[in-house]
């Protein structure tokens, strides 16, 4: 790792903003929208101070397809939204998708459906992991459970962005969004703007032009490029990441992610204080989703329990990978409450006792 | 004895290619005016083009230029991203009425608004070719289409949308022009317009913009001649031609 660490105390979503400096971003595309108003904010401060792009755009849908054309001219480059306005970004992650451009996309999910409220849910799990947008695409999905790992993920994002040529979604919430804690930040080397990748473009100059499109009209083409992108998303599993905490001797495993997951690490630590054999699976992925992990957690004959602030999205997930051995109970902590860790006690202690 | 001179040469920015269009159809040769521009100018090597969704969808087909698609209506937000990504290069889109004028409005607006430094190249042929001839927001009052098969009707849908004088007003746009494809002379009109669209990007003073009046003979239900009438008689006296803003001219300066 390059660069000595220095610790500084900042909210999640200037740790997403100093992420994005630090990882290279050129352009930031955005339009207002409360839980992540500091993101634009603090962007539109840094971001011409560096004589990079900062844009307020007319609106989410605009954001998202000066996103696509700056992916498209292979520089890094972010949009950040919540809920409502992922919702109209999701187009432009097709086409993104579809033409494999690489983009970060961060969403501060907020309760909904509809306007629903400004505070913390995870409703958008099926729109982030599950396509959002129309046609048949993957985007990774990065959900960190503190502001370091914000700051972490968000580095990694443009990473895998580039790596993948594909679009990369950051999933955070509003508790996420607005906590303030420790982070130790870093120096990151990127790559230089103006690099020629092989495939973005810059302007023909002697060679063929190049074209990115998602249009494959010509018979069988299509089925083709499907062909390559499932080959593609495909290979994006070696890049699971997930936190295990006490899952050893535990009877019963939480499977929980992002802020929730946070949440329920300390649940599982009052509880192992008082006995409890339980643990904690936490996907920092959601896709790629740490199947082989539950899986092989599964065969050695654990009790499952997911644990979402909605209501049950990520536990089909859970329950397709630990299907063969186990299935997985769920408590949903309903959007527009916030949850502490003695919310989780309870629902816990019954599935153990349920089963016994 | 006879003398040969050559009078047309295809443009090297130009594919040489069949065209996929309809017979009669004046997208090809609007195409052509971009090539021939971007030729003369000397900028094709540094060009980037914003291709729409409509019958130009293949554009990258016929300039032989750096393309990328966009989302039905968003190629001035995807141009924005470009020309800030890449403020050396030469960006521009090329999208047809609906497009521009319907789903993607307000794209265009703050685009112009904002003074991208990119040029706008617009096929208004009053109706979605691509679809089947549906009513397109410039669709003309009484004009039959698909989807107002007893005409155009002012208390139901509105007026015909008059995008160049639109962008003409905003702040940002440096050039605003509307010409038309029926005539010699209007060929040569417009060709100097996109020239000039292109010129005040190069000068960084603003937005491009060309409104090109043309036909679609084959959801119109007319012949080619037919259709290249329908410009004079039709649509001009509504959409008028001319230069209606250019801030490089003397009076703009004024
Ligand atoms: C979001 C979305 N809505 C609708 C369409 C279908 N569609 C394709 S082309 C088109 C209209 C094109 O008409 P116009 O912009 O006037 O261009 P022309 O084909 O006449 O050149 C429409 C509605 C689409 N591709 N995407």
């Amino acid at each position: 790792m390059p660069g000595k660490p220095k610790r500084i105390l900042v909210k999640g979503n200037e740790a997403i903003c100093r992420g994005a400096v630090a990882a290279g971003c050129q352009c930031y595309f955005g339009y207002p929208i409360t839980p992540q108003n500091d993101i634009p904010e603090y962007l539109s401060k840094v971001m011409p101070k560096l004589g990079r792009v900062f844009v307020q755009a007319e609106s989410e849908i605009a954001a998202a397809n000066m996103l696509l054309g700056a992916a498209a001219c292979g520089v890094r480059a972010m949009t950040s939204s919540s809920s409502p306005g992922i919702s109209l970004k999701q187009e432009a992650i097709s086409y993104m998708a579809g033409s494999q451009l690489p983009a970060v996309i961060v969403n501060m999910s907020r309760g909904g459906p509809g306007l629903g409220d400004i505070g913390p849910s995870q409703g958008d799990y099926y729109q982030a992991v599950k396509g959002g947008g129309h046609g048949d695409y993957r985007q990774l999905v990065l959900a960190p459970g503190t502001v370091q790992e914000a700051y972490d993920l968000v580095i990694k994002a443009f990473d895998l962005a580039f790596a993948y040529r594909n679009p990369v979604m950051v999933l955070g919430d509003a508790i996420i969004a607005q906590m303030m804690e420790p982070v130790a930040v870093r120096e990151v080397e990127a790559p230089p703007a103006s690099e020629d990748l092989g495939w973005n473009l810059m302007g023909k100059g002697s060679r063929p032009p190049r074209v990115l499109k998602s249009l494959y009209l010509e018979d069988s083409a299509l089925a083709g490029h499907n062909a390559l992108l499932r080959e593609k998303y495909a290979s994006m599993e070696k890049e699971v990441l997930y936190e295990s905490f006490m899952v050893n001797d535990a009877e019963l495993i939480v499977v929980a992610f992002g802020s929730i997951g946070r949440i329920a690490k300390s649940t599982v630590r009052g509880l192992r204080e008082k006995g409890h054999k339980v643990g904690l699976l936490r996907p920092i992925t959601l896709f790629p989703f740490p199947s082989a992990v539950l899986g092989a957690l599964a065969e050695q004959r654990k009790l499952f329990l997911t644990i979402e602030h909605n209501l049950g999205q990520m536990v089909d997930d859970v329950r397709l990978a630990v299907r063969k051995h186990a299935d997985s109970f769920f408590y949903g902590h309903l959007p527009g409450n916030l949850p502490t860790p003695d919310d989780f006690e309870q629902p816990i202690l019954q599935v153990m006792g349920v089963a016994r | 004895m006879t003398q040969n001179k050559a009078v047309y040469s295809l443009p090297s920015v130009l594919a040489d290619v069949p065209m996929h269009y309809c017979p009669g159809c004046q997208h090809g040769l609007a195409h052509r005016l971009v090539a021939e521009c971007l030729e003369e100018l000397g900028v094709a090597e540094k060009a980037i083009c914003i291709g729409s969704i409509g019958c130009s969808v293949f554009i990258y087909n016929y300039l032989l230029v750096d393309t990328v698609e966009a989302p039905h209506g968003r190629a001035p937000a995807v141009a924005t991203g470009v020309k800030r990504a890449r403020p050396d290069n030469v960006v521009f889109t090329y999208q047809g009425d609906g497009d521009l004028a319907s789903i993607g409005l307000a794209e265009i607006l703050h685009c112009a608004n904002r003074g991208e430094r990119v040029t706008i190249v617009f096929v208004n042929n009053t109706v979605y070719g691509m679809t089947g001839g549906q009513m397109a927001p410039t669709t003309l009052l009484g004009q039959r289409t698909t989807t107002c098969p007893e005409g155009r009707c002012k208390e139901h849908e509105g007026q015909a949308i008059k995008m160049c004088e639109i962008v003409a007003g905003l702040g940002g746009t440096a050039y605003a022009a509307r010409v038309a494809l029926d005539t010699v002379k209007n060929v040569k009109q417009a060709k100097k317009a996109v020239h000039k669209a292109f010129e005040v990007q190069l000068e960084k003073k603003g937005l491009g913009f060309v409104e090109i009046l043309s036909t679609c003979p084959t959801n119109w239900k007319m012949t080619p001649v037919q259709a290249n009438k329908r410009i004079s008689e039709e649509m001009i006296p509504y959409f008028p031609l001319g230069v209606f803003k250019d801030v490089t001219s003397a009076e703009d300066k004024g």
